[in-house]
């Protein structure tokens, strides 16, 4: 019997995306940002999380995926990362989900670009599938400078 | 959550969220998700409990290391004197507990070098050896490779790969050595560390000399006691405390005997209280500007009363985190020890002010700089006996360090009686390197000059030792110090000694700050930098900006100074709305980047606060402008600028071309060149009397309440950044009847400098500043007034302030003694 695992699962322009539950902090409603001048554009801004200040991160853009519609706003899905906490700018949060470890395959070779820096592996769950995203590529700052627009 | 959200409301009553962000979303799988994300978020515990062996291994290493430390200087100062027991003892009790520690968690490697250093301090202890520099250079050996092997521990937890037989064999050796007698000196014994010309026996008795004169309180006691030696030794020491024959440095002694009165605090612990402390002052800002809108004394009252409290809370949680300097000084006389060893040069270090408190982080950040000056004086600074004693100097060099909390900054003095800086060869090897061009060398004042070891790749050294001389070295000191908000300052004279001048802030956690808007943003400017505030009205804009080949630049008081505009610099997108204020007036904030001011141009100033520096993510590491962000009253955040990060972004300060103003006295230029245009502050005084002061003169506009003017002897004073300032009424100078005023109006106070004292001339109102071309048409024989000219088509009063400052009597000369003479005395 192979062992389970629990991941908090996110949307991203239709695409189900998870990260273990482990690994979240918390997840809040949109926050006004400020936005930091010179920085790719990835990072959207700082906000402020009960007095500590925290990098939000635009998943779209880091995926390469366009932005979201002018009026719709995101969510933040706060994570930990070796060096802080770091928000993840979603289009909306879905349900908390337990896996098998053995619906896990590493992603296909023909999954290039951006996604393919940053997506760990698929989760196959019935009829759908969801992408696991590796924290630690998403925020890493030699990525993101790549992403200057 | 609904409390949560409350709370919320009422930290931030001004903002009004468009969406609450605590408030769960209604579709039912998704409130399990929060449910969970909540239970995470309070579930605290970061950090994997290790097992009870890990705990063991962390309280040796942390016990390990503080012992080591004190190692360090008690080797130095058993060599100075080597009779003493309790020294000895100390010593060896510290190895012992090492060794024994070792052998019960398992680290074998280390375990053998306590060992075989154990042995050897035990034959020391029971006067079968006596110590020898070369001894303690063995000793020093085992205490560093201890070090290593403890830092590999904590990094892999096991003791590393390194056994360090050289060492154990040199120390074995060293054990075995047949020496008679405890007090008396092999005189055959080889020593790889001689100084030249090194008298054994003269040695021992000048240290017997030294250790015979218990002088408790003589600082200097080194420098005064042995003044007549002509043979060259080898000495270093402490401050005050450890010439005394106290076995401990006083602190420890205090804490041995009140085992109860202190406790081990993590320092995250702190870090985590200040940061609690930094939001209640954030807290504590929106209730008091809140509150002061409000009559209701059930309200205002207990506000009133957090006003305070949080202040008093704020400075005790600060003092937790003050070290004192002498956890830095401590590790010197060993590193003199050794750069004087390893050059062949006998230094005496003198430290002064050890007790100095500032901020751990800040006390971390200036640790390799000051070790880095250190070892520069001893390497570069200080001559070689031979040459010392040629140019009729003791052979000795002195090395004095000494700290001091001045005006709220620490200052640390770095001060060596070497040879000195040959600003000539600074010069040289500026115009080798291709650092300046032979044009602005020549023109370059003996500061300038001095200040270009500043520069990076710059080396004086004709040659590189091991230890100095590589060209890194003194850039790295100033950016170390540049980063903490410090500033580094360099004196020299040729043949007497250089001597190094660090300033830097107690703390680094909460500053005061200018806020700012730009672009519809925020930005907060720490107030180290600012200079001062500069406003051109719409009309006057386009005339009083100009270009030097499409840059701008503004004339301030005659000399350019380069504009910055702070949306360009930040590539900052303007809405419609503030696009409008384009066109209207410039505020320009004048700001100093190391040695150059820049104008930044702003659209708005709001007001000083205090704010509290929170560190950016380590993503943004990479953007030198912003020096980290807070949050302000109103709960969103604000970046913090970098001011030297910004002058380096714009080019103002890679230059090497120094428009440093302060080789000009700008008073006496304006009296040089009158009838220029200067600006002159407008002044009222008494009802009628309109006065103009020069605007050079004025230090800075300051506004008192009427409670904050006190009384000493028959002057009013007021307090002002920690000083008592002498107050001047300029009506009751020039016998004018004072306007009328209420008692609760403010005091609008001129303050004036002169030889680093300030004086408050007291006026009626401040009414305009504006540029003039001086011309005084009317001159006047009467105190306090140079004559009259017209401004703005009405007649106006030049006011002489040397004058008046002289007819109150105050006097910058005799009243009171700068700081400086005070300690000296």
């Amino acid at each position: 019997m192979s062992s389970t695992q629990q991941f908090c699962t996110f949307f991203l322009d239709g695409y189900i995306f998870g990260v273990q539950v482990e690994q979240v902090r918390e997840v809040i409603r949109y926050q006004e940002m400020t936005r930091v001048p010179l920085v790719p554009a990835v990072v959207r801004g700082l906000i402020n999380l009960r007095g500590q200040i925290i990098t939000a991160i635009d998943l779209r853009r880091r995926l390469g995926m366009k932005d979201l519609p002018e009026g719709e706003l995101p969510m933040n899905v706060v994570v930990r990362t070796e060096d802080g906490a770091i928000s993840f700018l979603v289009d909306e949060i879905g349900d908390v989900i337990e896996v098998q470890d053995d619906t896990f395959e590493p992603p296909p070779e023909t999954l290039q670009g951006l996604a393919r820096e940053v997506v760990h592996g698929v989760h196959k769950l019935p009829g759908r599938l969801m992408l696991v995203l590796d924290i630690e590529r998403a925020v890493n700052p030699d990525d993101l400078n790549g992403h200057i627009s | 959550m609904e409390r949560m959200d409350d709370e919320l409301h009422e930290r931030s009553p001004s903002v009004s969220f468009t969406h609450n962000p605590y408030v769960p979303i209604t579709s039912s799988n998704r409130r399990r998700l929060f449910r969970r994300a909540k239970w995470i978020f309070f579930k605290t515990a970061d950090r994997n409990p290790g097992g009870a062996m890990d705990d063991l291994i962390n309280d040796f290493l942390v016990e390990s290391n503080e012992n080591l430390d004190r190692l360090d200087s008690e080797l130095v100062k058993l060599e100075t004197d080597p009779s003493s027991q309790e020294l000895l003892s100390s010593i060896f009790r510290t190895i012992h507990t090492i060794k024994g520690s070792c052998g019960f968690l398992g680290f074998s490697k280390l375990e053998k070098v306590a060992h075989v250093g154990e042995s050897l301090l035990s034959r020391l202890r029971e006067g079968k050896l006596s110590l020898t520099p070369e001894f303690t250079t063995g000793l020093l050996a085992m205490v560093d490779a201890i070090r290593n092997m403890l830092g590999e521990i904590q990094k892999t937890g096991q003791d590393g790969n390194e056994s360090y037989p050289d060492l154990i064999e040199t120390l074995n050796k060293l054990q075995d050595r047949d020496q008679p007698g405890p007090q008396k000196v092999n005189p055959g014994s080889p020593s790889p560390d001689d100084i030249p010309n090194q008298n054994q026996a003269d040695f021992m008795q000048k240290i017997l000399a030294k250790s015979a004169a218990p002088s408790p309180d003589s600082v200097q006691v080194n420098s005064l006691a042995p003044l007549h030696h002509e043979s060259p030794s080898v000495s270093s020491s402490a401050g005050p405390e450890e010439a005394s024959s106290a076995p401990h440095p006083p602190e420890e002694t205090k804490s041995a005997n009140v085992p109860g009165e202190t406790i081990r605090v993590d320092v995250h612990l702190l870090d985590r209280l200040m940061n609690l402390v930094g939001e209640l002052v954030l807290t504590r800002n929106q209730i008091t500007q809140f509150s002061a809108r409000q009559t209701d004394p059930n309200l205002v009252s207990p506000a009133q009363q957090l006003n305070l409290l949080t202040s008093e809370l704020q400075e005790e949680v600060m003092k937790t985190r003050m070290q004192p300097i002498s956890t830095i000084f401590d590790k010197f006389p060993r590193v003199v020890r050794d750069v004087g060893m390893g050059c062949g040069k006998q230094v005496l270090i003198e430290m002064m002010g050890k007790d100095t408190e500032l901020d751990k982080s800040l006390l971390e950040a200036i640790k390799d700089p000051l070790t880095h000056i250190v070892r520069n004086s001893v390497d570069h600074g200080i001559e070689t006996p031979e040459l010392r004693v040629a140019r009729g100097k003791r052979a000795e060099g002195h090395l004095k360090l000494r700290a001091c909390h001045e005006g709220g900054q620490v200052v640390i003095e770095i001060a060596d009686d070497g040879a000195g800086i040959d600003t000539s060869r600074v010069k040289n090897k500026a115009l080798e390197r291709g650092l300046i061009t032979p044009q602005q060398a020549a023109n370059m004042s003996e500061r300038e000059l001095l200040n270009l070891i500043f520069l990076p790749g710059f080396s004086t050294a004709e040659k590189v030792t091991n230890l100095s001389g590589r060209g890194v070295g003194m850039d790295v000191v100033k950016t170390n110090i540049d980063r903490v908000n410090g500033s580094v300052d360099i004196h020299s004279a040729m043949g007497a000694g250089t001597t190094i001048k660090i300033k830097i802030p107690l703390t680094l956690a909460i500053v005061p700050a200018l806020v700012v808007v730009c672009a519809g943003e925020r930005f907060a400017i720490p107030q180290v930098s600012l200079c001062e505030l500069v406003r051109i009205e719409a009309d006057a804009a386009n005339s009083k900006i100009e270009f030097v080949h499409g840059v701008p630049v503004y004339r301030l008081r005659g000399r350019l100074l380069p504009l910055v505009y702070l949306d360009q610099a930040l590539h900052l997108e303007r809405t419609p709305e503030s696009a409008a204020l384009l066109g209207s007036a410039a505020t320009i904030v004048v700001l100093q980047a190391d040695d150059r001011q820049l104008g930044l141009v702003v659209d708005e100033i709001i007001d000083t606060e205090e704010i509290v520096v929170k560190p950016l993510g380590k993503k943004l590491k990479g953007v030198k402008i912003f020096a980290g962000a807070t949050i302000m009253g109103d709960g969103r955040v604000a970046l913090i600028i970098d001011v030297l990060g910004l002058a380096q972004q714009t080019n103002i300060v890679s230059e090497v071309r120094s428009r440093n103003a302060s080789s000009h006295d700008e008073a006496a230029e304006i009296d040089k060149n009158k009838g220029n245009r200067q600006a002159l502050l407008l002044i009222q005084v008494g009802q009628q009397g309109r006065m103009a002061i020069p605007l050079a003169l004025v230090a800075r506009l300051e506004v008192f309440a009427p409670a904050a003017i006190e009384h000493s002897g028959f002057q009013d004073v007021a307090q002002y950044r920690g000083e008592i300032m002498p107050l001047v009424r300029v009506s009751d100078i020039l016998q004018i009847t004072a306007g009328e005023k209420d008692a609760s109006d403010v005091i609008q106070v001129v303050v004036y400098s002169e030889k680093g004292r300030r004086v408050g001339l007291v006026v009626d109102r401040i009414l305009d500043i504006v540029e003039e071309n001086v011309v005084i048409q009317n001159p006047s024989h009467r105190d306090g007034i140079r004559g009259s000219m017209v401004i703005q088509s009405r007649v106006t009063d030049l006011l002489d302030i040397p004058s008046i400052v002289r007819s109150a009597q105050i006097n910058f000369d005799q009243e009171q003694p700068p700081v400086e003479d005070l300690v000296s005395a």
